[in-house]
């Protein structure tokens, strides 16, 4: 329904998009006992953690193999595997995520011929699993980067599965990049309420929500674990969130049989009900009574907030994944979308009920957002906010003057009660400001 | 300005660098020179560097040639301030796709500057090349020259790939480009006696703007500031400057010491950290430019800055008395900030080396006395190792160490570029102190490590980074505690 155009201009001005290789990290993050590498120079591991510290507020494991002029010219295969033996000896991770940068994919290197012959040379790297993933920061953004390495991780981890011990309880639940940890916490909580056992790919819940441990750990101390990934082919139903997370899904149905179900967006009334449907069905089981009581809430909350949200324009700046499940909360609110821009292509794009997505930077949405009555976007938002003189509702990644972005969540009858309160407030605080005057 | 293996050579060389000159054998351009270990390597890279030197300079367009990463993942995010224009915080990139890494990006280089310049006017268009454009050999030199005169306006190309070297590294690179297309393209309305430039000072929350009414009310003109909050014309008649002053860095050393060559401009090195060091600063400036009235000027405000300062300093130095800190930082900043902190009565028990020259390390040697401990580099583990050994208190270093202390329940202080609290001047150094009083007094330290009720209280693990430090908070009754000044 959407006619979708992309910026044509020569230049990008003040970027929305970010690297796959930064997704990819991110993906790699919610799995125990890893440790990702970056094949690349050693600034796009600097600039790809500091992005990371500072939105979640929290120490992340991520390492370089730091190319070199030398290297670059005749090849990083030992730069790979110097990296991997001693991220090996100091780190000592259950599991390596490896991914390229536009540096060594400019200069072809042949990853997997690397990872070959460095198992060859080493064969006491054998109990080590290395998920490799191609990340060129020519191409996609973060949510691509984040989608391959879902991919690459249920391709090369799961053992084979001859299908005769399927857990009828267990589930794969694949969670996009449009999912914060304590959206996957929320998720996590509704699922194993209806008696199944979800395995998340990934679990950013146990490794990015911000708790303290009990000692140090230079790799992720929490996370979906190898040996729940290894019998990831004894789940009965793969549960995929966001339309990105298709294709990983689709490679459990080939490689194991495991039918599938894409939820799109699991905020607003009528999503959380086929999610919770779709839950029942699998399960057997009826919907919890919480969550019945959490509905009548949400009901409640949706009655006393449309008054402030019916007929406002708002403008959003957002990844596919994201802009999708806001898009369609905002609208199930009666707000009119005044503009979309967003960063990569996606099939889902074409099918957003709007006039127009534009695939831009902050310029372009600088210039389409004039007029409306609230932005929705990243940090980088903050400033346009202010010289348009327009709310801004902090949503994506990088997201650094605000706290909290790792417990924040906006999934479920909870969550949307959530988002209604916080975007609500904001248009009532404009009501207000008109009639207590400046 | 190309890079050829000469030019990297000289730089990595760079003679008034104490790292090449204080060094014999094996060790000479240790540092410098020294490749970074795959799989250890924690630092940002030489495009990183050179846009952290260049990127201050508030009124010119600076244009990223390479693929999304290099400026999606890090634009706006250096914390140098602007007094007035705001171009500098707007990201630019060419953010090159898979066709033109196949056919070349000098054609969307050479039209995205041109656009830069017909819609935002820049002063001038700094231009960076990238790990991606490097390798496929878009001539960054050929297309800067075609679009400046094309546009009238300055275009500086900055050849920085990432692979070719370290942060510090790139910081030169930045420094080169100054030199080679900007400094001495311009002259100033009129000069002083009393003009300086400031270099490597980059503005970094505010700092500078703690210095500059001190050097305003002794007569000095800062001529140019390279680059902290700096315009770029003014950057084009710095080598009018009657003094260099280079603040804490040797990153810019190269700038120093060739425009002492080109234009018979002396320099100094100093810091503004720390209140024996800011004194120290402001007579030798005065000394440099030679004049007994401005002389006799300084030693007035620096009695009378010290005499204010003690004021201020005397309810958080009765506080902070005792306290011990392991600082882990790099060059300068090691003994610089060591001097800031003995100035306020806290004990530096250990402090890191990394990058620092041989004279850095003597200074830090004296500072710290014999039990100090000197630190290389270390593994985030290693470092909380001896922050438990050194009974510390807390832990002073960049934002990257932040949350290995703060998980461990160890108090924090940020002192690298990203923080948002300015601690240069004396003005700096009560910002310091309330920053270091709030991190170890805070109440949530007690709260955080005790165990649960229900929890056992012999547990061995959380004892394990129960930090020493005494449980200040209870002690501490409401009326004594500081009121925020």
């Amino acid at each position: 329904m959407a006619i979708v155009t992309t910026s044509e201009k020569p230049v990008v001005v003040n970027p929305l998009k970010q690297s796959q290789a930064l997704g990819a990290t991110l993906a790699f993050l919610g799995l125990k006992g890893m440790i990702p590498l970056m094949h690349g120079a050693q600034g796009c591991t600097a600039f790809a953690k500091v992005v990371l510290v500072r939105h979640f507020r929290e120490a992340i494991p991520l390492s370089t193999t730091a190319m070199t002029e030398v290297s670059t010219i005749l090849g990083g295969e030992e730069n790979v595997e110097q990296a991997i033996l001693t991220l090996v000896q100091r780190t000592k991770p259950e599991i390596i995520g490896l991914c390229t940068t536009g540096l060594v994919e400019t200069r072809g290197d042949d990853m997997e011929g690397f990872l070959k012959e460095i198992r060859q040379r080493h064969p006491e790297l054998d109990y080590l699993p290395i998920v490799l993933v191609s990340t060129p920061d020519f191409k996609g953004s973060l949510q691509d980067g984040f989608a391959n390495a879902v991919e690459s991780i249920v391709k090369q981890v799961p053992q084979k599965s001859n299908r005769q011990n399927v857990d009828s309880k267990q589930i794969t639940i694949l969670a996009g990049s449009a999912f914060t940890p304590g959206d996957v916490q929320e998720i996590k909580e509704i699922v194993t309420s209806f008696g199944l056992k979800p395995i998340f790919i990934p679990d950013l819940s146990a490794s990015l929500d911000g708790h303290l441990e009990d000692s140090y750990s230079p790799v992720t101390a929490c996370g979906t674990s190898l040996s729940e990934l290894k019998h990831l082919g004894d789940s009965v139903f793969t549960l995929a969130l966001g339309e990105s997370m298709r294709s990983a899904a689709q490679i459990l149905e080939q490689k194991f049989g495991i039918p599938y179900k894409v939820f799109s967006e699991l905020t607003g009334l009528e999503a959380t009900d086929n999610f919770l449907q779709a839950l029942a069905n699998i399960s057997d089981t009826s919907v919890p009574e919480k969550y019945r009581r959490q509905r009548r809430q949400l009901q409640d909350a949706m009655l006393d907030t449309h008054f402030y949200f019916g007929c406002k324009r708002v403008s959003l700046a957002l990844e596919p994944d994201l802009l999708w499940s806001i898009v369609h909360f905002l609208q199930s609110m009666g707000t009119q979308i005044h503009a979309a821009v967003t960063t990569t292509r996606s099939p889902i794009l074409e099918k957003l009920p709007v006039k127009n997505v534009t695939i831009g930077d902050l310029e372009d949405f600088e210039q389409l957002a004039i007029g409306s009555d609230l932005l929705i976007g990243n940090s980088h938002t903050a400033a346009i906010a202010n010289r348009l003189k327009i709310p801004l509702y902090r949503q994506g990644i990088p997201i650094f003057d605000r706290l909290g972005n790792g417990q924040f969540t906006k999934v479920g009858y909870q969550g949307t009660m959530q988002l209604l309160f916080d975007i609500g407030n904001l248009f009532l605080e404009q009501e207000e400001s008109l009639v207590i005057g400046h | 300005m190309k890079i050829t293996q000469s030019k990297i050579n000289e730089l990595l060389s760079e003679p008034g660098c104490e790292h090449n000159h204080k060094k014999q054998g094996e060790k000479k351009n240790k540092s410098c020179a020294q490749l970074a270990k795959p799989g250890a390597a924690q630092g940002g890279c030489a495009f990183d560097g050179a846009m952290i030197a260049l990127v201050p300079i508030a009124d010119a367009a600076h244009l990223v040639h390479g693929p999304i990463a290099c400026s999606g993942n890090s634009w706006g995010g250096r914390g140098s301030l602007s007094s007035g224009p705001m171009l500098y915080k707007t990201g630019f990139t060419t953010d090159l796709d898979e066709t033109d890494v196949i056919f070349g990006g000098e054609k969307k280089l050479y039209k995205a500057i041109l656009e830069i310049e017909k819609r935002y006017k820049p002063a001038a268009v700094f231009v960076y090349s990238t790990c991606v454009t490097a390798l496929i050999g878009d001539d960054l030199d050929a297309v800067c020259k075609v679009a400046a005169k094309k546009t009238g306006t300055p275009v500086i190309p900055v050849n920085s790939p990432g692979f070719i070297g370290s942060k510090n590294f790139g910081n030169r690179l930045g420094g080169e480009a100054l030199l080679e297309y900007v400094v001495g393209t311009a002259e100033p309305e009129f000069t002083t006696p009393y003009d300086i430039n400031l270099i490597g000072e980059y503005n970094i929350a505010g700092e500078m703007w703690n210095v500059l009414p001190l050097l305003e009310k002794l007569g000095i003109r800062v001529l140019a500031k390279i680059t902290g909050d700096a315009r770029y014309k003014e950057i084009c008649y710095a080598h009018h400057a009657k003094l260099n002053v280079m603040i804490c860095s040797k990153a810019l050393l190269n700038m120093a010491r060739k425009m002492e060559e080109r234009y018979g401009i002396p320099y100094i090195e100093e810091s503004f950290y720390g209140i024996e060091d800011i004194n120290h600063c402001l007579r030798n400036i005065a000394a440099k430019l030679g004049d007994a009235d401005l002389i006799e000027r300084t030693e007035k405000l620096i009695a009378e800055e010290n005499t204010a300062l003690d004021i201020a300093l005397a309810p958080y130095r009765e506080r902070l008395k005792g306290k011990r800190v392991v600082l882990y930082t790099g060059g300068v900043k090691s003994w610089s900030i060591i001097s800031a902190a003995k100035d306020l009565g806290i004990e530096v028990v250990a402090t890191s080396a990394r990058k620092s020259t041989e004279e850095d390390k003597a200074r830090i040697k004296k500072l710290l006395g014999k039990d100090g401990i000197i630190l290389e580099q270390e593994s985030p583990k290693e470092i909380l190792r001896i922050v438990k050994e050194t009974k510390a208190d807390m832990l002073i270093a960049g934002g990257r160490n932040q949350y290995t202390a703060l998980k461990a329940r160890i108090p924090f202080l940020d002192i690298n570029q990203e923080r948002h609290h300015p601690y240069a001047g004396y003005r700096g150094m009560v910002e310091m102190a309330r920053e270091l009083y709030e991190a170890l007094y805070s109440p949530v330290w007690e709260q955080v490590r005790k165990p649960a009720p229900w929890e056992d209280n012999n547990q061995t693990s959380r004892q394990e980074f129960s930090a020493p430090l005494s449980p200040v908070s209870s002690t501490l009754s409401s009326s004594s505690s500081i009121e925020v000044i």
